[in-house]
């Protein structure tokens, strides 16, 4: 068994917490895990992936085309954009927040309309308006912990493991807004 | 018990355990974290260098002294630090020294995709890869024992992959190694032509040794699968080959990239019919094979450039496809990385850009100013850069190019490679004017500490290098401080100072909107009497952007710097609640 995820966004919404809270929950239990993460200059409002891997053994940290059985995606644009890497009965999980890119901003390009009709016409998508759950826990930046409730629900680990490692893996003054919006996004499916 | 780690992390905690106890270095990604984990543990002193050259000295000297010692950096650090590396090759150890450096295939984070392979065959230096952050910790403890036993500086390579990947490591304890009694020995350290010429000799002994070692050691590791074809790799490509063709090849792991084995290559491809060679960048690998009349396939089916995958891998040795993916129905715009949202670069590049000067920029966040809209900067080549290629192009074109030209560089930068053109400048009697983006901080890395903030890798408050008294002391005497974001000021102090006839400098003084300190208050928001004159979208915000017809603020991304407020002509901006 080899499991693939794939987080996508844009830098500064928190996707490097939401890896590391997924990484360190399959730890947990018992899989050999790797986290592929990406630092630097696409920190600064770009295009960010993240990848997941774990299973009995992982050798490769990269997800490629076809290969992601769950994605992640903290913006529709940047779900549109990682569509061709959702596995055949992989499932999307998009927050439907839109942040318009420079180009878009710029003129010199259309943010696409309708995207969450077009994604679904070609795969398995589940949305969430996890900018509204985050506001409603406390706290606009809880998006990835929203976002990483909707894909426990999702997933074949129990809730009780998700709160082991939020706790071990969010700073105590942030603990109880993240725990919150963690309950929020797991409800909200 | 095993814990997922980041490989720079691993590389930190294996330097702990290998009783290390000083490590300098300057950050650059993917590198930085190395260094920024070495302070996790109380027992090394670390410190952040002006410049890598700094760092691999310090390192040096520490070794000399008789400490295991470390110093890291990105590929383009080793350029910068490639001096000292030559001569420490001949001068050998006294502790255990490692340098650590991290390649960028990809180029996810840099300014060029350059392979440090050939460093360590030029510099004749031995060199470690890892592949996973297990390795990293294992190699890098390796890589300090190796640098005693074989008295020779050792390197330890990785790229982003490997640096940025998480994967479980298990902790061991610190091995706490004595400091080495300090000799003198004139013959050994200092290298002057008499001593040199001998100390060749032992390098050149050294490296056959090494060699020797190469053949039998546990770093290159043979996987016999399959007679019919071969795989000779390193680092992370080992990873990608493994899951790519599993057990349906047989491996040659290169765990250590140089000096690499003759014999035990011969003995492994001599057992199957085929032999790849699959390396990311240069065919590092596959000259040596060639060279020792070993018969490869390396980069006729494997590309030079960026990174590879295990798609792409099996795709060239088995003729396999990917699997099947959906495509979007349309193109999708792209999403270049930006300025933040209150970042105190952009006060600068609105007014570059505005008087339409050529701007000679250099690397960091501000980088970012060649981006659109502001799309300000003309060049950037390397750290430093930004003065002295300045100063090239006054010098060529005269004194009416110089009036319509600046430099822009960072604090941080300013203090790793920017002073020497400077002193160049008044030396040679440039009239550039100079701007010094003083953010505070060392920004596109993360936030490390420099010679300019006052406060060391440990946050202990320290000494704070004061750029006003140290370019009046370099020679300039126009020197003015002026605030990026009050705009009207801004544009008259760079018009005032390029129109001088002298050498000037502006310290653009207004702090990273990423620093905890920086509380701007309030949410900027567009008014019923807005024109739509679009001046507030000139200033590539991404926080500003327009929706059916109207300009709008989004308040998740704003944080309120009001720098719009300043540079909307009808006063149509306004804080929330103002």
């Amino acid at each position: 068994m080899l499991k693939q995820i794939m987080i996508v966004g844009v830098g500064g919404q928190g996707t490097l917490l939401a890896s590391r809270i997924l990484g360190n929950t399959v730890i947990n239990e018992g899989y050999d895990v790797k986290v592929s993460e990406v630092h630097g200059m696409s920190q600064r409002g770009g295009s960010v992936v993240t990848y997941v891997k774990y299973g009995e053994k992982v050798y490769s940290p990269i997800v490629e085309k076809g290969e992601a059985d769950i994605i992640l995606a903290f913006e529709m644009l940047e779900a549109y954009r990682a569509l061709p890497y959702l596995s055949e009965n992989g499932t999307m999980i998009a927050n439907t927040q839109q942040i318009d890119p420079m180009p878009v901003i710029t003129g010199a390009a259309k943010y696409p309309e309708e995207i969450a009709d077009k994604i679904s016409r070609k795969g398995k998508l589940v949305t969430v308006d996890a900018l509204s759950l985050a506001k409603e826990a406390g706290n606009i930046k809880a998006v990835n912990v929203v976002l990483i409730g909707v894909m426990a629900k999702n997933s074949e680990i129990p809730y009780e493991n998700w709160i082991k490692t939020i706790k071990e893996t969010v700073p105590p003054k942030f603990l109880e807004v993240n725990l919150k919006a963690f309950d929020l996004g797991y409800q909200s499916v | 018990m095993k814990q997922l780690m980041l490989g720079n992390a691993a590389v930190a905690r294996g330097a702990y355990e290998a009783g290390v106890t000083v490590v300098a270095s300057y950050p650059g990604t993917p590198s930085t974290e190395i260094t920024e984990n070495i302070v996790k543990y109380d027992e090394i002193y670390a410190e952040w260098s002006p410049n890598e050259k700094v760092a691999g000295e310090v390192a040096i000297g520490a070794s000399v002294a008789g400490a295991r010692s470390m110093s890291c950096m990105k590929h383009v650090g080793l350029n910068v630090m490639a001096d000292p590396i030559f001569t420490v090759s001949y001068t050998g150890v006294n502790g255990g020294l490692v340098f650590c450096v991290a390649d960028d295939p990809g180029m996810h984070s840099s300014q060029n995709e350059q392979d440090s392979r050939h460093y360590a065959k030029a510099s004749k230096i031995m060199m470690l890869e890892p592949s996973d952050s297990s390795e990293c910790k294992e190699f890098t403890k390796r890589a300090f024992q190796l640098s005693e036993e074989f008295d020779t500086p050792a390197f330890l390579r990785l790229s982003t992959r490997v640096s940025h990947s998480q994967s479980l490591v298990e902790e061991c304890p610190r091995e706490e190694v004595p400091l080495k009694d300090y000799e003198k020995n004139i013959g050994k350290n200092v290298m002057m032509p008499a001593n040199a010429i001998k100390r060749h000799v032992v390098v050149e002994e050294r490296i056959q040794k090494l060699t020797a070692f190469a053949e039998t050691t546990d770093l290159n590791t043979v996987e016999m699968n399959s007679d019919k074809i071969g795989i000779i790799t390193s680092g992370i490509t080992y990873m990608y080959a493994k899951e790519a063709l599993g057990d349906r090849v047989s491996y040659l792991k290169l765990g250590m990239v140089y000096p690499m084995p003759v014999e035990k290559i011969k003995e492994f491809a001599s057992k199957v019919e085929k032999v790849y060679v699959i390396e990311e960048l240069d065919p590092f690998i596959e000259e040596h094979c060639r060279a020792i009349g070993v018969e490869v396939i390396g980069k006729e089916v494997f590309t030079l450039l960026g990174e590879y995958t295990p798609g792409m891998i099996k795709k060239a040795v088995f003729g396999e496809d990917l699997r099947p993916y959906r495509e979007a129905e349309e193109a999708i715009p792209v999403r270049p990385p930006v300025m933040c949202a209150g970042c105190p670069h952009r006060g600068t590049f609105y007014v570059l850009k505005k008087l339409g000067l050529v701007v000679s920029g250099d690397i960091g966040c501000y980088t970012l100013g060649a981006v659109a809209p502001l799309a300000s900067v003309d060049t950037t080549y390397c750290m430093g850069a930004s003065i002295s290629a300045a100063m090239g192009m006054a010098k060529a074109r005269g004194k009416e190019f110089n009036k319509k030209l600046v430099s822009v560089i960072g604090d941080s930068t300013f203090m790793h490679s920017g002073m020497t053109g400077l002193a160049d400048i008044v030396y040679n009697k440039g009239a550039n004017t100079v701007i010094i983006l003083d953010n505070s901080i060392t920004g596109m890395t993360g936030h490390q500490d420099n010679p300019t903030t006052g406060r060391t890798i440990r946050q202990e408050p320290t000494k704070q290098v004061d750029l006003v008294k140290l370019c009046h002391a370099l020679g300039v005497d126009r020197v003015t401080v002026a605030d990026p974001f009050d705009l009207k000021n801004f544009e008259q102090v760079v018009k005032t100072e390029t129109e001088a006839d002298e050498p000037s400098v502006i310290i653009a003084q207004r702090p990273c909107a990423l620093l905890k300190t920086v509380k701007y208050s309030g949410n900027c928001v567009i008014g019923e009497n807005c024109k739509k004159c679009k001046v507030c979208m000139k200033l590539g915000c991404p926080a500003i952007s327009e929706r059916d017809g109207a300009i709008v603020i989004d308040k998740t991304q704003c944080n309120g710097c009001g720098l719009c407020i300043n540079a909307c002509p009808f006063g149509a901006i306004t804080k929330e609640g103002e």
